[in-house]
Formats: C-alpha cells, sequence, structure tokens
C-alpha cells in the first residue's frame, strides 16, 4: 500500500473531522414561504404491471415528508418524477398554485455522487459552474461557510477519494444547501452510511434544511420518526399512500428515545405492506 | 530489497537471461553470422555505428511522436463530435470503422504515392494506426458517464456544453487514457511499416538495407534501438497518463 492510497484524514497522525456543535448548526439562510409540492395523476406500468395509477400527493410547504414503503413500490420512481428525471413514470406535478417547480428544486441522492477529480470546495460549487455562471469570490466564501457548517472546513481541498462514507456524504449535503433550493429531494441520503453517522447526520440534515419542503424517501423507520414532519407509506399494488401512523410530537430532529414508542408500529404497517405486495405477486 | 530496487534489476535481469539464452542458441546451432549474429557481434554494431544508428532513429522517432500527437488530437476530437451530436454518430461511426477494417498495410503504397518518399507518409500511417483506438475508447468513456452524475446536472439546471466539458470529458479521461497506451504500443508499427515500403531514412529503412546485404548484425542493432524507443515510449506515456488522472488510484 502506497501512501497515496490512504485517506489523507489519517496522514500525519489522526486527523478527524468532527460534527458541528450542535448550537452552531443553524439552518441555511432561511428560504422564505417554501412552496409546497401537488403530484396529480400520477402512473407507472413496469413490464405491464401497475405499480401506481392516478396517484397524488401532496407535500406540505416548509416540512420533512418522509416516504417509506417496501422496496420495487416505486418510492424513487415517485421522487424521480418530481425531480423531472422520470424515465418511465408520468404525472403533473407542481407547486399549489399549479406553477411549475423547474428552478426550485435540489436532489440528493443514495450515492454522494462526487465528482473524484474535484476537490471537496470544488464539488459544492458544482451547480454554479454546470450553470455557466463564474464562480465568484462570495460563491467561494459560501461554499466554505457550507463546509463548515458540515464539521468539513479542513477538508475543503481534499478529493473525495480521501475522504470516509460520512464526510463524502457531508460534502453532498453543503453541494445541496448551496443551491439553495425551496424544494428539497432526498433519496435514502444516509442508507449507505453506519448507524452511529447517519444518526449524527439526520440531526445535521435536519437542522439544515429547516424552513424548506423536503421529501425524504427512506426504509428506515427510525429515521422517518425522527426526521418526519409527516410520514407516508406508499403500499399495495397498484400502490396507495397512507399516513396512518403519524408523525411523533416536536420538531425534528427528534431524539430516538421519544420517538421509540411509535416505532413498533410504523414496522408492523411497513411489514403488513411487505406482506401484501409478495401475495399480489404470487396472485 | 526495496521495491525500487526490485524494479529496477528485474528488467535487467530478464534481459541479461534473454542475452544468455541468445548467446547459447548461436553457440549450439552454429548458424553462421549472416543468419544469426550474436549479442557480442550486435553490441560491436551498436558501438561503431551508433552515429548513423542515432541519424536513422531519430527520423522514425520524429515520425512516431508527430503521428501519436495529430492521432490523438484527431481522435479526441472526433470522439467528442460523436458523443456530443447524435447525427454525427450516424455519419462518423461507419468512416470510423471502415478505417479499422482496411489494413494499413494496404494502405501504405498509396501514400507513399500520395505523399512522397519523406516523413509525411510515415506520419500519416502511424496516425492512422492510432487514431482509432484512440477515438473508441474516448467515445466509449464519454458515452458511459455515471448516470447519478448526469440526474444530478440535469437538477441543477446544467447547460449541456457545461456537462460535458465539466462532467463527462474528466469524466471519461481514465478511457481516454487506456486507449492511448494502447495507441502508443502500436504506434511504431505505422511508422515502420511506412518505412518499409518507402522511404530514404529512418529505422525501417536501414533495416531494409541492411537486409537486402545480409547484414544482419545491423538489422538487430536497429530493431534494439526501437525497442529501447518503443518500451521508453511506452512508460512514459504511462506515467503521463496517470499524473492525468490521479484520483483513480485514489479510488478503490
Amino acid at each position: 500500500m502506497t501512501q497515496s492510497d490512504r485517506p489523507a484524514g489519517t496522514r500525519g497522525g489522526a486527523r478527524v473531522y468532527p460534527f458541528p456543535d450542535r448550537r452552531t448548526a443553524r439552518p441555511a439562510a432561511e428560504p422564505p414561504d417554501s412552496p409546497g409540492v401537488r403530484v396529480r395523476g400520477a402512473q407507472l406500468a413496469f413490464d405491464g404491471v401497475q405499480l401506481f395509477d392516478r396517484l397524488d400527493l401532496d407535500l406540505a410547504g416548509g416540512e420533512i415528508t418522509c416516504l417509506l414503503g417496501p422496496s420495487g413500490v416505486g418510492k424513487t420512481s415517485l421522487l424521480r418524477l418530481i425531480a423531472g428525471l422520470a424515465d418511465a413514470a408520468e404525472g403533473r406535478v407542481s407547486d399549489p398554485q399549479g406553477q411549475p417547480l423547474h428552478g426550485k428544486l435540489a436532489y440528493m441522492a443514495q450515492q454522494d455522487l462526487l465528482l473524484p477529480w474535484l476537490s471537496a470546495r470544488a464539488n459544492v460549487l458544482l451547480g454554479p459552474r454546470l450553470r455557466g455562471q463564474t464562480v465568484t469570490r462570495a460563491m467561494r466564501a459560501q461554499a466554505d461557510a457550507l463546509l463548515d457548517r458540515v464539521g468539513l472546513a479542513d477538508a475543503a481541498t481534499a478529493r473525495p477519494g480521501a475522504l470516509s462514507g460520512g464526510m463524502r456524504q457531508r460534502v453532498a449535503l453543503a453541494r445541496t444547501l448551496m443551491e439553495d433550493r425551496q424544494i428539497v429531494l432526498m433519496d435514502e441520503p444516509f442508507a449507505g452510511l453506519d448507524a452511529i453517522t447517519r444518526y449524527e447526520l439526520q440531526a445535521l440534515a435536519a437542522e439544515l434544511l429547516a424552513g424548506r419542503t423536503v421529501l425524504l424517501v427512506t426504509h428506515d423507520p427510525l429515521e422517518a420518526l425522527r426526521l418526519g414532519h409527516r410520514i407516508r407509506v406508499l403500499a399495495g399494488r397498484p400502490a396507495r399512500l397512507d399516513d396512518s401512523v403519524g408523525a411523533p410530537p416536536g420538531a425534528p430532529p427528534r431524539p430516538a428515545d421519544q420517538v421509540a414508542d411509535r416505532q413498533g408500529a410504523l414496522l408492523d404497517r411497513l411489514a403488513a405492506a411487505k406482506r401484501a405486495q409478495r401475495e399480489a405477486g404470487d396472485a | 530489497m526495496p521495491e525500487a530496487a526490485r524494479r529496477v534489476l528485474r528488467p535487467l535481469a530478464i534481459l541479461a537471461g534473454l542475452l544468455v539464452i541468445w548467446q547459447a542458441i548461436q553457440w549450439a546451432s552454429q548458424a553462421p553470422p549472416y543468419i544469426l549474429p550474436g549479442p557480442l557481434a550486435v553490441g560491436e554494431v551498436l558501438l561503431t555505428r551508433w552515429p548513423q544508428l542515432l541519424d536513422h532513429a531519430w527520423v522514425t522517432f520524429a515520425e512516431i511522436l508527430l503521428g501519436l500527437g495529430l492521432g490523438l488530437l484527431l481522435g479526441a476530437v472526433s470522439a467528442l463530435l460523436i458523443a456530443s451530436f447524435r447525427p454525427m454518430r450516424r455519419w462518423l461511426l461507419p468512416v470510423l470503422v471502415v478505417s479499422q477494417a482496411i489494413p494499413v498495410f494496404a494502405l501504405a503504397p498509396i501514400l507513399v504515392v500520395w505523399l512522397g518518399y519523406g516523413m509525411a507518409s510515415k506520419v500519416v500511417m502511424a496516425t492512422l494506426i492510432i487514431y482509432f483506438p484512440v477515438t473508441s475508447a474516448f467515445f466509449d468513456g464519454l458515452r458511459r458517464t455515471e448516470p447519478g452524475w448526469l440526474d444530478l446536472a440535469r437538477t441543477m439546471g446544467g447547460r449541456r456544453g457545461r456537462v460535458l466539458w465539466h462532467l463527462r470529458v474528466p469524466a471519461a479521461l481514465p478511457a481516454l487514457g487506456s486507449g492511448l497506451r494502447v495507441a502508443t504500443a502500436v504506434a511504431p508499427i505505422g511508422a515502420v511499416v511506412g518505412e518499409w515500403v518507402g522511404s530514404s531514412a529512418g529505422l525501417g529503412y536501414l533495416m531494409l538495407q541492411a537486409n537486402a546485404r545480409m547484414q544482419v548484425d545491423q538489422m538487430f542493432a536497429a530493431l534494439f534501438v526501437l525497442a529501447v524507443f518503443a518500451v521508453g515510449l511506452y512508460f512514459t506515456v504511462d506515467r503521463l497518463v496517470r499524473r492525468a488522472v490521479p484520483w483513480q488510484a485514489e479510488e478503490r
């Protein structure tokens, strides 16, 4: 193993990039009145099977909506439809007034999607660069401030290959915040991380995204109960939305012990959905 | 033994082994020197006639390097055009395939007729041979951009040209690098074949002359110079490619 294979964070003694102090992590530039999202008549057929049909979804403005459901039910397809990345799904997507969402969205996926040849800072500045804007000193300062917010001020010049999975996802979070959009779509953004890192990153994301309209697709009931203002389960075939398990009281991010009592109910609901899906598949 | 020393000693040991086998075959077969000269005879030619060898070698090296540069440039531009304009693909891809289906060896006499006995015909030969691996590898790389990155670029409202330049091209550089490595390995073929068909200078010309006069030791000497240059060129390009895409080593 040569020197360059080793992550920069461990070179020359143990250098760590701690999570920022909870009190200093304030939401990034409070977006005024984030609009809600309205989806009408969404439909998706896959191999002749109707995954969902005439499905309606409303996201409340300025709130985090968590979308759960068994694998293959169409959660990601629904999110991609809103993001304008629909491959096969169709439907009308707008804000509650019927205005298009173009230019109001930011997207964060399970993979960090960092470009390996760019530094962390350049990755945060990817949006302006791809839109053909001149990257100003102010933008660079803002990128550094965002990296500082996610606790990576010292890693601004590091390439993604030198960062751990959790650090990379924090850079991706900073990149999402740099876009400064009112609506943020997140597709299992913390799924690939270990339990502790995920737990810390959830709290950080909830604080930094406060005030924005967020759709968070997740497999993790605990994550949904900690972060969601609303919890929706997508289940059945064709799939329907169900909000029988309500979000716990209190503002996200909620401590894990406060949501433990609802975790059982939500798990039962998801297990039932999976069972139903399996039976529908056999029929 | 440290890794660096091992890296130098291993090829030297291989070279020494080959020389010993060569000498042994010569002793055992009792072949006359005009059929199989021993390594010592070839070494003597290298020592006594190096100014002449070097004169011809520069010509061949220049042909190879020019061909490599031109082939890389044309190949990279073609791949960019094919990848960015869909109609281009329909027109250029068949041309690309045809250009590779015709053996360069068959084209060599025509090129010499058209471009003369000088360097131009050899440079074009080398360019032709380099063009295809570079174009196809780079085009492949441009086509296989990680879909997630393109999704992200779309949600960011990225402009086509910007996405190509800042995302798809750097993402395809490792592929271009492996195409360039293959091209470097085959580049000398183009130049030498061109010199065989018709030329007044170059290592290929020298070998042809020596062959006609049964000076096999001189052929071996020319071959040796060519091999040393080709190997050196390959490692130089390999190192440059590594330096151009440092994130490849960091990945994994």
